[in-house]
């Protein structure tokens, strides 16, 4: 992506000349096919994303379906204060912090490590073996995984007979437990995703050089050490990016997985700025109002990444944009 | 000679034999982890019912007589069968649909000397960081009529800008001589296209209709959101109300044709069993194809991580 940036400059500097009437009808005729199969992609990218883009204006709005998007009432910023100054502002927030901040603290690390391991595998049969197992769970559907969540986490299931075992006490359904949901969530994910998440980091493996390790072996390196002193020092630029990516998404959170696994005793812990929008929106049709939610929260996502980007550019080579 | 012996001595040394034998112990039992949950829903779902609910731990064999009861129970649901005709349906129809949109955008955009790539691209590129949220999407998804049609499951999905990359990356990789050599035998543009920039992309072709097939089985949210009429239910939404909200209202459970259930206790235990079929029902599809399509998956990531 950072190519692109360096082509802008001379770019603009020609764009008066490139795009003459005479440079376009020379173009469109000669790519009129191009042209032709572009136009459908474009009416689609319209309509199902940018005018919904178009329909944030309702965030300023006291939006009534009957009257439509152009005669509603402006309210101007009402929806905002009334989110800020609510008794859900300060909980939600909360919520897809800390549920991100485990993420980030167990989910990202897991793959990272789980390559490393891999990488030391010289059995090809039992590293295919584990790698196809634990790509697995990737393809199940996230209806699926939550449906055996639920089942493993009942009373009785064997997770909650595991967790009734460690803490002595007995639990009904762990779902039912607001202190169970983020450790719940986080490593359900980790189940989910570590295989998957950890390919990436296994073709940045691949294509580190080989003199290196032979370098090290001469200097008398054990396998640890090799480990710690090219391995992760090779693949960190990968390692650097997800997490620009990761930490650009710490106010982000998928509302799919949360609204399967959630419910009203465990709003406490799990109840974050996307589901928040989803009830108060879908399940209570205040659309001006969740609008405006997923404004702001838009808006911190972005100025997250962009800000982790920045500090990334300036301290190591690494951004994104 | 001499490294490669400096190697072998080394492979014997007392940590490493450590070394291996920890890493080999611990992945073994990560990948036990794993794939535990999908061995217990399926042991689970040929197991006899009244056992099954009573049993507490791990299972490693199906309780009691195996038998298909379950599975018999929720093919005569006929809830279970329209969900189950509906997914095909929209898996059939959304996977064309994504593929022809997304060849349509790659190959205009993988075109070298195109003047309007840029704007475009720019227009792409910022849906991938911006976007109007679940509400406004929702709101002009019902004033264009998506509301309970089932052009909601195939339209707002059309197309997956990430995919589209994927291909764009995969045309762009083509010698450009192949092409000139069709054009200058006569062929148009869209016989170029057809008949030599497609059958040359066959394994990126693969991988980007292997991603949209799983994610069109897989979908269920906005079929939650935007259809009302049971009738149209895929079967991932009727199994989240059958696993998540546990509404086991299944029209033939209790009074399963075939299948005597005496007690209110029996039914109860059917109940719980037709959890498991479901599942297994809804995921085997996907599993079965899957460890012949791994490596076609694997690549997909590769090639993204180039572009990205």
């Amino acid at each position: 992506m950072n190519e692109r940036i360096d082509m802008k400059a001379p770019e603009t500097k020609k764009k008066e000349k490139r795009f003459t009437k005479d440079a376009i009808r020379k173009d469109f005729k000669k790519n009129w096919f191009a042209y032709l199969l572009l136009v459908p992609i474009i009416i689609w990218y319209l309509v199902f994303c940018y005018a919904p883009m178009g329909g944030i204006s309702i965030a300023f709005k006291d939006f009534k379906p009957l009257l439509g998007f152009a005669r509603s009432k402006n309210v101007g910023f009402k929806h905002f204060i009334d989110f800020f100054t609510g008794p859900y502002f300060f909980r939600t927030v909360k919520n897809t912090f800390l549920l991100n901040l485990w993420g980030l603290a167990l989910g990202f690390t897991a793959p990272i490590i789980l390559s490393l391991l891999l990488n030391e595998v010289k059995n090809m049969k039992f590293k295919k073996l584990v790698q196809t197992i634990t790509y697995m769970p990737h393809f199940i559907s996230l209806v699926v995984i939550c449906g055996m969540i639920h089942i493993f986490t009942q009373p009785g299931g064997i997770v909650t007979q595991l967790v009734d075992a460690i803490t002595g006490t007995s639990h009904g359904s762990l779902l039912g437990f607001a202190s169970m949901f983020r450790p719940i969530y986080t490593i359900s994910g980790i189940w989910q995703n570590v295989g998957w998440d950890s390919i990436i980091y296994l073709s940045a493996m691949s294509s580190i050089d080989p003199g290196l390790y032979e370098a090290a072996d001469i200097d008398g390196a054990g396998r640890f050490k090799k480990m710690i002193h090219i391995t992760i020092p090779q693949i960190m630029p990968t390692i650097m990016i997800l997490f620009i990516f990761a930490v650009g998404g710490l106010m982000a959170s998928g509302h799919e997985k949360i609204i399967l696994l959630y419910n009203s005793l465990t709003y406490e812990t799990a109840d974050v700025i996307a589901t928040y929008v989803y009830r108060r929106g879908l399940q209570e049709a205040s659309y001006s109002f969740s609008t405006a939610v997923g404004l702001v929260s838009s808006i911190v996502n972005f100025l997250l990444l962009y800000i982790t980007n920045k500090i990334a550019k300036k301290h190591t080579d690494v951004y994104v944009f | 000679m001499a490294k490669e012996q400096k190697s072998k001595i080394g492979r014997y040394k007392p940590s490493n034999i450590l070394f291996n034998l920890i890493n080999y112990s611990f992945l073994t039992i990560l990948t036990l982890v794993c794939f535990y949950p999908i061995l217990h829903v399926i042991l689970a779902s040929i197991s006899d019912p009244s056992l099954l609910i009573k049993h507490q731990g791990i299972l490693l064999k199906p309780l009691g007589e195996a038998s298909l009861n379950g599975y018999r129970l929720v093919f005569k649901d006929s809830s279970i069968l329209v969900g189950f005709k509906n997914t095909l349906v929209y898996v059939g129809l959304g996977t064309a649909v994504n593929m022809i949109f997304t060849i349509c955008g790659a190959y205009a955009l993988s075109r070298r000397d195109l003047l309007f790539k840029g704007p475009v691209m720019l227009m792409i590129t910022v849906t991938m960081f911006f976007g109007g949220g679940l509400i406004p999407w929702f709101l002009i998804m019902k004033n264009i009529g998506m509301y309970n049609n089932l052009a909601a499951m195939i339209l707002p999905t059309a197309l997956n800008t990430w995919n589209m990359i994927i291909l764009r990356t995969g045309f762009q990789g083509l010698p450009y001589e192949l092409e000139e050599a069709a054009i200058i035998d006569g062929a148009g543009q869209a016989q170029t296209l057809l008949k030599v920039i497609l059958p040359l992309s066959k394994p990126v072709l693969a991988v980007i209709f292997l991603y949209y097939l799983v994610g069109n089985w897989n979908s269920w949210f906005n079929a939650m959101v935007l259809l009302a009429d049971r009738e149209l239910y895929p079967l991932q939404l009727l199994l989240k109300e059958i696993l998540v909200m546990n509404d086991t209202s299944m029209s033939s459970v209790g009074s399963a044709g075939g299948v005597s259930i005496n007690s209110v206790q029996g039914a109860t235990a059917y109940r719980e069993l037709v959890k498991y079929c479901v599942t297994v029902i809804a995921t085997l599809p996907i599993l079965c194809v899957y460890p012949f399509l791994q490596k076609y998956f694997v690549k997909g990531v590769y090639v993204g991580s180039i572009k990205g």
